[in-house]
């Protein structure tokens, strides 16, 4: 299914790192990665962002493709990215940044599907596409973007890394986030069942551990 | 399929079963609790004018405090061991090193801790929002809080007032804290009041030691103006 794209301005404004929708707050389990002293370098940040791509970032990137095309079924969406996300500390961190997104997106692009209490982020990330007039393949993207966006922003200010190092890194995956996004296009007539569960069980175990701890700087 | 009554109508909202005028007051902006934002540098007291604030009004006003300090439970344990508020009534945000981008630039995760407090607590007459530890010119978003008070200690030396920048320019109000210390630490007073003067024109400055005063009375007083106020608005 191909849908018109929306506007690409639109889309930028989406997917702007300053949208006030809470990821500044996440690192998307890269600060318990660097605690744990398996993150120090760049490439270190190259092979997460990769794997993160991979896998949560194909999920996401399916969710938020599929978030814009059935919006009349967000709730089942919304069930089925949770049993895709065994960690309870990062079932919170997302209904917190899908419910900071709808904060975001009812003030930008008014729709009433947007005052749900709080959905998945990346469903809520395909919803608010949908509020915003973009097509789910500009959904699938963001996504697909939003997954390494954040821990890389991450990564500059836990490990002091070169900040163009790490956005030579980002415009290095960009192409990756597009192959991402169309591998995540073709999920998009499939069942709820069939859509991808990937999954990086180090970052499940990570996340809880890092529930725990007294001193966090980030919430994820 | 809706259900039907034995005549085969279909009930609806009209008729003997309209429920008439909504006999709640209408909901205002104003229904929701005051916030008031507390900033600042690090070190220079917020915690403890939180903690004092807490213990003058606690009695008279429903209150709750949200806290950004990265060290997530520090601010709230300190709340509770000074016996001035249940763990309940606190929040902690994280900022993802970033604690102005909290307040200022992505609110998001702060409105969603003051919300959750009047979800849980009911309605409450105030609520305090403690900024993580940052420099001058960290600011509160006015889409986070109602006003804001900057505090400021004689011990980070008595030029800071003459340096400006928004917190001490703008804030409504500036609290130049631990005045007790200035003979310790050479800062002169007077110095500090003339420069705070001429960068605040009519805004009130409040000079204080909770060493002496530990519920902190004129900033209390200031405060409970402003919820007065605005009850009075309502």
């Amino acid at each position: 299914m191909t849908t018109a794209a929306g506007s690409l301005a639109t889309l930028l404004v989406l997917a702007d790192g300053r949208l006030p929708a809470g990821g500044h707050a996440h690192s998307s389990g890269l600060e318990a990665q660097v605690s744990a002293g398996r993150i120090r370098h760049l490439a270190d940040v190259d092979a997460f962002l990769r794997g993160r791509l991979a896998t949560g970032g194909l999920v996401a990137s399916a969710f938020a493709g599929a978030g814009c095309a059935r919006t009349h079924a967000i709730e089942d969406l919304d069930f089925a990215f949770e049993v895709r996300t065994p960690s309870p500390a990062l079932r919170h961190a997302s209904r917190a940044q899908g419910k900071a997104l709808f904060r975001a997106g009812r003030a930008m692009w008014p729709a009433p599907a947007l005052h749900r209490p709080d959905v998945h982020q990346p469903v809520a990330l395909g919803v608010v596409a949908a509020a915003a007039g973009l097509a789910p393949e500009q959904a699938a993207v963001a996504a697909a973007w939003h997954t390494i966006s954040g821990p890389a922003s991450a990564a500059v200010r836990l490990l002091g890394l070169d900040p163009y190092g790490v956005h030579a890194l980002l415009a290095r995956l960009a192409p990756d986030c597009d192959t991402i996004a169309t591998k995540a296009m073709t999920y998009l007539e499939k069942s709820l069942d069939d859509l991808p569960a990937d999954g990086a069980p180090l970052l499940d175990i990570g996340a809880e551990h890092h529930a725990t701890w007294e001193v966090r700087l980030f919430a994820s | 399929m809706p259900h039907k009554d034995t005549d085969g109508t279909v009930p609806h909202g009209h008729g003997p079963m309209d429920p008439g005028p909504d006999p709640h007051a209408p909901l205002t902006e104003n229904r929701r609790a005051l916030r008031i934002g507390i900033g600042g540098p690090v070190g220079s007291g917020k915690t403890a004018l939180v903690a004092a604030l807490c213990r003058s009004l606690a009695a008279e006003l429903r209150l709750a405090v949200v806290t950004n300090d990265i060290y997530t439970t520090e601010d709230a344990d300190f709340l509770l061991r000074n016996g001035v508020l249940p763990a309940s009534h606190v929040r902690a945000v994280e900022t993802g090193c970033c604690p102005h981008t909290a307040i200022r630039d992505d609110i998001s995760a702060n409105l969603d801790a003051v919300e959750d407090l009047e979800a849980q607590l009911g309605p409450l007459d105030l609520i305090l929002v403690e900024s993580g530890g940052d420099n001058l010119t960290a600011t509160f978003s006015k889409g986070l809080i109602d006003a804001q008070i900057f505090v400021v200690d004689v011990a980070g030396g008595d030029k800071v007032p003459r340096k400006g920048g928004p917190g001490v320019t703008t804030a409504d109000l500036l609290v130049i804290n631990k005045t007790d210390l200035a003979p310790l630490v050479g800062a002169d007073l007077s110095v500090m009041d003339r420069d705070a003067r001429a960068r605040r024109g009519d805004l009130p400055t409040i000079f204080q030691s909770i060493a002496e005063d530990k519920g902190a009375s004129q900033v209390a007083a200031w405060v409970r103006a402003q919820v007065t106020s605005r009850v009075a608005v309502a």
